[in-house]
């Protein structure tokens, strides 16, 4: 509860007002001033599960590279291969310290051959768009801070295609997961509309103009068209509870500046094959070393007690061997799980693992991850 | 929120309401609004002693953990069984759902305690900021 004169004021996105009008408890995230639940974080979570939530993510930054070789550059600075995109098609990629630890996780967007869009974590724009500009340098791209110009919202759930449908005479069974296209939404031509999320549902993110009123009434029409679904405007609280299910990296926790790709286990999206990239050599050095000496794993609590962000885990002598990276009740799971590094070779198979819940060890056992896998559709 | 006048409150948010030799103690409206969705409360074993401005246990949200402390000392009578299948009842109800019983050794130590208007002031300034 610091009220000191000289912490700067946070940064606030759009829809601000709207969400403190609607009577959201506000966070700090990242030095933004953002709405951490409004009803309450498990009817969020649930309403994303069962039928469709709404997100204010205009926090997160978007930066463009255009020219002739903006995909060398994106090539060099993120780790997956972009060169195998589609026009209309995006991907989960990150870009890397040399010492092939994470600068943040992204999405690149191929937005046409000479142009394409990374979306990027709130608490990293500054740092992000600052490296980006300076590894782009030798390659004839321009770079541009778009991250102001938009309002991102995020439509999740089994219902938000046929939520969003009501807004736009795009087809959105036309959008696969990971693609997507420009049409109008809420009478706002050429608006990006992308099949992407960070809940582990169905879903999408719309980009529309960033003044106060377009955005205020596109987030007012699309609460409406998603009334008879259910639809409520979910917050952070709800946002960290779903990727968590999901096993989805959060910076900070499962990926930082201190933890490589192999590490996070995000090997699948990394590739060495490609050719080289900032931070490939370092990683090339970890495989032939002996490959990475911890491992991201799924805990789920056995006994009563809920494992949290920084919590020990220990082995049955008594003896820390990892961290839990983040941990919470998942509200959907009705469980109490966690992601944690361990030490590689650590197998359950013959010993126990605990969480030291503040004064007490309590029993935890090592899961698949994800979590939890959204049903595969009927149709 | 109207907070029952019988009720004495603590600066870390629990309320005590005395009858006799016996105090019921739960978290008011405003933790469990602060806290949010509650989905474990661990409380003492019954015939633990507790002392007033000790934890006593701790009550648990999705996103937070919060210790608990006791406003008086004395000796836990009950526990509040509902609370280990239906913690959320809290939410719903603060003022109702008491978490432990406890047996005074000293009920003196209930003067010392905020009377609810201080309490509504308090919460009042704490909010303001």
């Amino acid at each position: 509860m610091s009220t000191s004169a000289t912490t700067p004021a946070l940064r606030k996105t759009p829809l601000n007002a709207v969400h403190r009008q609607m009577g959201a408890k506000m966070v700090d995230f990242g030095g933004w001033d953002m709405p951490v639940e409004y009803s309450g974080l498990i009817a969020e979570h649930m309403a994303v599960r069962n039928g469709v939530g709404l997100f204010d993510v205009s926090h997160m930054g978007d930066i463009q590279l255009r020219g002739p070789q903006s995909l060398a550059a994106i090539q060099h600075l993120c780790m997956n291969d972009a060169s195998k995109l589609e026009v209309g098609q995006a991907q989960y990629s990150a870009m890397l310290y040399p010492q092939g630890t994470f600068v943040d996780d992204v999405i690149v967007h191929k937005l046409s051959d000479n142009d394409y869009l990374i979306v990027i974590n709130a608490g990293t724009r500054e740092k992000d768009y600052s490296w980006v500009k300076t590894n782009a340098q030798k390659f004839h791209c321009h770079v541009s801070d778009y991250s102001d110009y938009y309002t991102q919202l995020a439509i999740q759930g089994p219902k938000a295609a046929e939520t969003l449908q009501k807004l736009t005479k795009v087809d959105l069974s036309t959008i696969k997961f990971y693609h997507f296209k420009w049409g109008t939404v809420c009478g706002l031509p050429n608006t990006l509309i992308a099949r992407t999320g960070y809940t582990g549902e169905d879903g999408f993110e719309i980009y529309i103009p960033s003044d106060e009123t377009t955005s205020k009434r596109v987030w007012d029409e699309v609460l409406e068209a998603g009334k008879e679904f259910g639809i409520l405007p979910c917050g952070l609280g709800a946002r960290n509870t779903l990727r968590l299910e999901s096993a989805l990296s959060l910076y900070g926790h499962e990926i930082s500046e201190t933890i490589n790709v192999f590490e996070a286990g995000l090997d699948r999206f990394c590739k060495l094959e490609k050719g080289p990239f900032i931070g490939s050599e370092a990683l090339k050095q970890v495989q032939t070393s002996g490959g990475p000496t911890r491992k991201l794993v799924g805990l789920e609590m056995v006994d009563r007690g809920i494992a949290r962000d920084d919590y020990g885990v220990f082995n049955e002598s008594g003896v820390q061997i990892g961290t839990v990276v983040s941990g919470s009740p998942a509200p959907f799971l009705k469980k109490n799980i966690a992601l944690a590094f361990i030490p590689q070779d650590y197998s359950a198979l013959d010993r126990q693992l605990f969480v030291q819940v503040r004064n007490s060890m309590v029993k935890a056992k090592m899961v698949p991850i994800p979590f939890y896998r959204r049903p595969k559709k009927q149709s | 929120m109207a907070y029952p006048a019988n009720y004495r409150y603590t600066r870390e948010h629990e309320w005590i309401e005395i009858d006799g030799k016996t105090g019921k103690i739960g978290i008011t409206d405003y933790a469990q609004d602060s806290l949010g969705d509650i989905v474990f409360v661990e409380s003492p074993k019954v015939g633990t002693a507790v002392k007033k401005g000790e934890v006593f246990g701790s009550v648990e949200s999705v996103k937070a953990v919060s210790d608990l402390y006791s406003p008086i000392t004395g000796t836990v009578t009950e526990i509040n069984e509902e609370l280990a299948s239906a913690p959320e009842k809290i939410n719903t109800a603060a003022h109702e759902s008491w978490i432990m019983k406890v047996e005074l050794s000293d009920p003196a130590e209930v003067e010392t305690l905020l009377s609810a208007a201080d309490y509504e002031k308090f919460i009042a300034e704490e909010s303001g900021h």
